[in-house]
């Protein structure tokens, strides 16, 4: 019983990690006022390309990074088209997801169906043999760990050091920033380029972790969900984590009860992740001061110096 | 920065009808680059995802029987966009259109009234609409952002068709494949040019572009619209009622996108099957854009987004591409054209340039 317990806790765990890594990306680059819809399509790039790596060189290591860099170039494609070239920040997101789906469909054509070996797990000895607790903390794959250094790193940046401010500064008003004399448009790029990366890196746990194969569309709309847990969030980083581990316990939930054999059809159960980005999100925005209060002013306007 | 943008006086006419096309001489360059890397000589395959598709007259019917879904949905998508509702779940209003509709030709099966058919659209154009209201009630209720919520509700509806043709919509004789009956001739769109495949839905599309044009451009609501989506503030001391807006736009994009799915069901493919759509809820997105949210811009659009599907499976047949080809166009074209954009309000000036003819003139 505590075995199976701790295998649930285990997967929820990994179910969670690719969404927190993409929704702490978006966190920052929303902060700096930039809305980037495009997560979706720059999750499934980097999930190609970390694939494509790995197959390639058979080091994991290097395939997470090439990953990384595959989602911050998407990224900066964005950031020339709204930064520099001064366009609509969602129709751009959108193009970015269209263009990632059928980039990625291109790349990973020779890719469908290779096995690869799933990125192996840390197993700390001594610690990841206590019995429920020792799997799940002490028991996972490095990538869970730097997520949850993630979080802890993007919390402390914003709150606590000079450039965060001046992030967040960007964010609620780019005309004092800019007459303050900081580069808005160049800080924009940065947190847009690692919103970027870190979409790359939570697709490249998607397929070289959670589900180690390449499929078209693998993603299924995790992007999306990364989005609505910013929200969620009310950009707060801690809260990212607490987001991102309730829908990693919904999937995983709903994926054993279709094992165990309900008498709900196995569709059914697969539409819940996707209702309860609903539900959270209704109960979330439903109090509109909250989310003005904390969602940053300047999010999708453009800023153009002299207008 | 080598590249310095300047603020125009007042938005380029000539660019807005320019810029299009520039985008789409870009994509094309792009494209024959990427063959050229996919190793293919890139002139042959140009030809053979732009031309020979459309060489014979069952080819230009194909590309009227693609572009029909395109047109009927991106014209939806535009009327909300111009109002700043971004309804981005067509997709699975298309799916919900299928259902109703489909699902109607399922419960009749024996009929052969001829009200069967316009009951069938109907019923279509009902589900898109129920489905479109949820994010409408949603946002206007609680806040919610309806790009999220609608492209939720898209998974949704596409679990939802699965789940009925595994169940209550297969086919009883049909071995346990997820498929429908083959709808009978009266749950059938005739069609409308002998020796193709191009069926009324088309004829529907082409009064929808002309119904909307009218709307948008003489009627009070498409003023309403049209201020809404410039200047929200203005809207509001005009009085303009916000929530009947959204209520109107996403209801006729959903009711839009649904008969378009019902198209495709009681059209092309004559049954319902797992999969009814290869995202024309999405790609239609593009289709406004590239069209400039305007109905007749649409209509050429559409047309030409429906060539790059025709182009995807040509090349997928004749030289062995893989189909996701058609997808990175599309994008592409989405990029391009957005990048263009940037000439309708701003000059694009050398900035070193610039520096010395400032120097030169003193002014």
């Amino acid at each position: 019983m505590i075995d199976t317990t701790a295998a649930i806790l285990v997967t929820v765990v990994t179910a969670a990690t690719p969404l927190v890594f993409a929704a702490i990306g978006e966190l920052v680059t929303e902060k700096a006022g930039v809305l980037n819809l495009g997560v979706e399509g720059m999750m499934l790039v980097g999930a190609v390309c970390g694939f494509a790596t790995a197959i390639a060189t058979g080091n994991p290591a290097i395939a997470i990074i090439v990953a990384m860099i595959a989602g911050a170039v998407m990224a900066f494609l964005f950031g020339v088209l709204t930064l520099s070239l001064l366009a609509n920040q969602v129709a751009t997101g959108l193009a970015l997801t269209m263009f990632g789906v059928g980039l990625s469909a291109l790349i990973g054509q020779d890719y469908v169906g290779t096995p690869i070996k799933a990125l192996a797990k840390l197993d700390i000895p001594v610690l990841s043999d206590i019995p429920l607790l020792g799997p799940v903390l002490f028991g996972q794959d490095f990538l869970v760990y730097l997520s949850l250094a993630m979080v802890a790193g993007v919390a402390w940046f914003l709150k606590s050091t000079r450039a965060g401010l001046i992030l967040r500064a960007t964010g609620e008003s780019h005309d004092a920033a800019h007459a303050l004399g900081y580069s808005v448009i160049g800080i924009r790029y940065l947190a847009v380029m690692f919103g970027g990366a870190m979409s790359g890196l939570a697709g490249a746990y998607l397929s070289l972790a959670y589900t180690p194969m390449w499929a078209e569309n693998m993603s299924s709309g995790r992007g999306w969900i990364a989005l609505a847990l910013v929200v969620f969030a009310t950009w707060k980083p801690g809260r990212v984590l607490v987001g991102a581990y309730l829908f990693g316990g919904v999937t995983i939930l709903q994926l054993h009860a279709q094992g165990a054999g309900f008498a709900v059809p196995s569709q059914a159960l697969s539409m819940l992740p996707y209702l309860a980005t609903i539900v959270v999100l209704v109960v979330i925005s439903r109090d509109s001061t909250r989310i003005r209060l904390n969602a940053p002013a300047c999010i999708g306007k453009v800023f153009h110096p002299e207008r | 920065m080598l590249l310095k943008l300047e603020p125009r006086g007042e938005t380029s006419r000539a660019m807005v009808y320019l810029t299009p096309l520039l985008a789409i001489f870009l994509t094309l360059v792009m494209g024959a680059i990427l063959f050229a890397l996919l190793g293919h000589d890139p002139l042959e395959a140009m030809y053979a995802f732009f031309i020979a598709p459309i060489s014979s007259a069952y080819g230009l019917g194909e590309l009227g029987v693609k572009a029909t879904p395109l047109i009927l949905c991106a014209i939806g998508l535009a009327i909300g966009f111009r109002a700043n509702v971004w309804n981005i779940g067509a997709e699975g209003q298309l799916t919900l259109g299928a259902i109703f509709g489909g699902g109607l030709a399922l419960w009749f099966y024996d009929s052969d009234s001829i009200f069967l058919l316009p009951a069938m659209a109907l019923a279509g154009a009902l589900g898109g609409l129920a489905w479109a209201a949820i994010p409408a009630f949603l946002k206007l209720r609680f806040n919610a952002n309806e790009i999220l919520t609608s492209l939720m509700l898209t998974y949704v509806a596409t679990l939802l068709l699965s789940l009925l043709v595994h169940g209550p919509y297969r086919d009883p004789d049909g071995f346990n494949f997820p498929e429908s009956r083959l709808f009978e001739d009266s749950a059938l769109l005739p069609v409308i040019v002998e020796g193709t495949r191009l069926h009324l839905g088309a004829a529907v599309a082409l009064f929808a572009v002309l119904a909307a044009w009218l709307i948008l451009s003489r009627s009070f609501i498409g003023f309403q619209i049209k201020v809404i989506g410039l200047t929200p503030a203005a809207a509001g001391y005009a009085g303009f009622r916000h929530s009947s807006l959204v209520w109107l736009t996403l209801l006729t994009g959903g009711a839009l996108a649904g008969l378009a799915g019902l198209f495709e069901v009681a059209g092309p493919i004559g049954q319902i099957t797992p999969v009814i759509s290869p995202g024309y809820g999405f790609t239609a997105i593009i289709v406004a854009f590239v069209g400039r949210l305007h109905p007749v811009g649409i209509l050429g659009a559409g047309l030409l987004i429906a060539l790059s599907y025709l182009g995807g499976e040509t090349v997928q047949i004749t030289m062995g591409l893989p189909q996701a080809v058609t997808g990175v166009f599309q994008g592409l074209l989405l990029f391009f054209l957005l990048a263009c954009d940037v000439l309708i309000r701003y000059r694009v000036r050398w900035t070193l340039g610039a520096a010395k003819e400032a120097k030169g003139t003193a002014s």
